[in-house]
C-alpha cells in the first residue's frame, strides 16, 4: 500500500473523536453505578452516620479519599497522553500524602498509647481490605475500557493511575459505611487496600493499554 | 521556523478533529515527509535497512490517526507527533529484535526528507490486510488500493455509505492493532 493510499484513506475516516477525558467519564461511570447498587445491596450506609457528624475523624476519612480521586482523574488522563505532564499531579498527591501523615501523627499526639494497637486494628480491617477492591472493580474496567483510546508513553503507569483513580473512589464510598474513623486505620488499610488495585490496574495496563 | 510549522500543524490538526477532512488529508500529507525523514535517521543510527522505513512511517501514520483525540487543542501539536513517532519506531525495531535509545529532545530540528517520496509503498500492511475480516478488507482495499471514494466503495460493495465508513475504520484500527501485536515486518 502506498502511503499516499493510506493518507488519503485516514482522511476519509475523519469523524470527530471523543476527548479523552469525556470518555473516561463514560467508561466510569457505569462502573460507578454497579459499585453503587452493589453497595446499596450488600453495606450500605453506616447507621447513625450523619448523627456522628460533625467529627473530624469521618470527615476525614471520606475526605481524604476524595481528594485523592479527584486528583487521580487528571492523572490518569495524563499518563495516557503522548507528552503528558503529570507532575503537578503528582505534586498534588505528595501534598495530601503529607497530610495523611500529619493527621496519623495528630492522632497518635492526642490518642493514648495504649490504644494506637486497637484503632489501628480496627473493627474490620478485612471486609475493608476486600471491599474496596471490589466496589473498585467495575469503575477500574471501565476506566480501562476509556483508556484504551489513549496513548500511554508507559501503559503500566497508566493502568496505576485508572488504579489510584477507581481506588480512591471506592475507598470514598466504604468511608461512609466503615465504623472505624482513626487515621491510624485509613492510612493502613484503605492505603493497603488503594495500592492493591493500583497494582492490578498497572498489570492490567501493561496488556490492555498497549497501542 | 519551527513554531510557524507547529501554528501550522496546529490549526489543521484542530479543523481536522472538528471534521474537516481535506484539512486532515494536509496535515498527513505534511507529516508524512518529516516522519520518514524521523525514521530514517533513527533506522541508520541502527544500520537498519531503509527498507523498512516505510513500513514504520505507515505505522506512525495509522497511530496517529487513531490516537488523534490525544492531542489537547491548546498544546503544541510537534511533540506529540514526535513522541508517537519515537514510539512506534522503538516499537517496530523491538519487534524485529534490535534496542535502540531513542533522545527525546533533537526531534523540532527534524526536517522533512531531501527526496520527497510521496508513492512509497509498504508491503507490510498489505500483509496484514490479508488478515483482516472479509467485509473491512473488501472496504479498505476499495479505498486506500482502488482508490475509490466512500460513495464508490458503497455502490459497488452493494453497502450504505455509513456501513462503509464503518468498516473503514474498524479495518484501519484493526490494522493498527496487528502491526502493534503482530510480528515482525521482516
Amino acid at each position: 500500500m502506498k502511503t499516499d493510499d493510506l493518507i488519503r484513506s485516514l482522511a476519509l475516516d475523519s469523524a470527530p473523536r471523543m476527548p479523552l477525558a469525556r470518555a473516561l467519564l463514560y467508561g466510569f461511570l457505569p462502573g460507578v453505578a454497579v459499585s453503587l447498587v452493589f453497595y446499596a445491596l450488600t453495606i450500605g450506609l453506616r447507621p447513625h452516620l450523619f448523627d456522628l457528624l460533625p467529627n473530624w475523624r469521618i470527615v476525614f476519612k471520606i475526605g481524604f479519599p476524595i481528594a485523592v480521586f479527584a486528583c487521580a482523574g487528571p492523572l490518569a488522563l495524563q499518563l495516557a497522553r503522548p507528552r503528558g505532564d503529570p507532575r503537578p499531579l503528582v505534586f498534588i498527591l505528595i501534598a495530601l500524602l503529607a497530610v495523611l501523615a500529619a493527621a496519623v501523627i495528630i492522632e497518635l499526639a492526642i490518642l493514648p498509647p495504649d490504644l494506637w494497637r486497637v484503632r489501628l486494628i480496627g473493627h474490620n480491617a478485612r471486609i475493608c481490605m476486600m471491599l474496596i477492591p471490589l466496589m473498585s472493580a467495575a469503575p477500574l474496567i471501565g476506566a480501562l475500557i476509556a483508556l484504551h483510546r489513549g496513548a500511554p508513553q508507559n501503559p503500566g503507569l497508566a493502568g496505576a493511575g485508572a488504579g489510584l483513580f477507581a481506588g480512591a473512589f471506592a475507598a470514598a464510598l466504604y468511608a461512609t459505611h466503615c465504623p472505624d474513623d482513626s487515621p491510624l486505620f485509613v492510612a493502613t488499610w484503605y492505603t493497603l487496600a488503594v495500592l492493591i488495585v493500583m497494582v492490578v490496574g498497572a498489570l492490567a495496563g501493561s496488556r490492555w493499554l498497549r497501542w | 521556523m519551527r513554531a510557524d510549522r507547529d501554528s501550522e500543524w496546529s490549526s489543521l490538526l484542530r479543523a481536522a478533529n472538528a471534521g474537516d477532512s481535506l484539512a486532515y488529508q494536509r496535515f498527513l500529507r505534511e507529516l508524512a515527509p518529516v516522519l520518514r525523514a524521523f525514521v530514517r535517521r533513527l533506522l541508520a543510527r541502527t544500520n537498519s535497512a531503509g527498507a523498512e522505513a516505510e513500513d514504520i512511517v505507515q505505522d506512525i501514520l495509522l497511530a496517529i490517526h487513531l490516537k488523534r483525540q490525544t492531542w489537547i487543542e491548546t498544546a503544541a501539536v510537534t511533540p506529540w507527533v514526535f513522541t508517537i513517532a519515537r514510539h512506534k519506531t522503538i516499537d517496530a525495531l523491538r519487534r524485529r529484535g534490535r534496542r535502540i535509545d531513542v533522545p527525546i529532545d533533537d526531534f523540532a530540528e527534524i526536517l522533512a526528507a531531501d527526496t520527497e517520496e510521496p508513492n512509497l509503498a509498504s508491503v507490510y500492511i498489505d500483509r496484514q490486510l490479508g488478515t483482516l475480516p472479509d467485509v473491512q478488507r473488501k472496504v479498505v482495499q476499495a479505498i486506500a488500493v482502488a482508490g475509490d471514494s466512500i460513495s464508490e466503495a458503497a455502490e459497488k460493495l452493494t453497502m450504505t455509505q455509513g456501513a462503509v465508513r464503518v468498516a473503514l475504520h474498524r479495518g484501519l484500527a484493526a490494522l493498527a492493532a496487528r502491526t502493534s501485536k503482530g510480528g515482525g515486518a521482516a
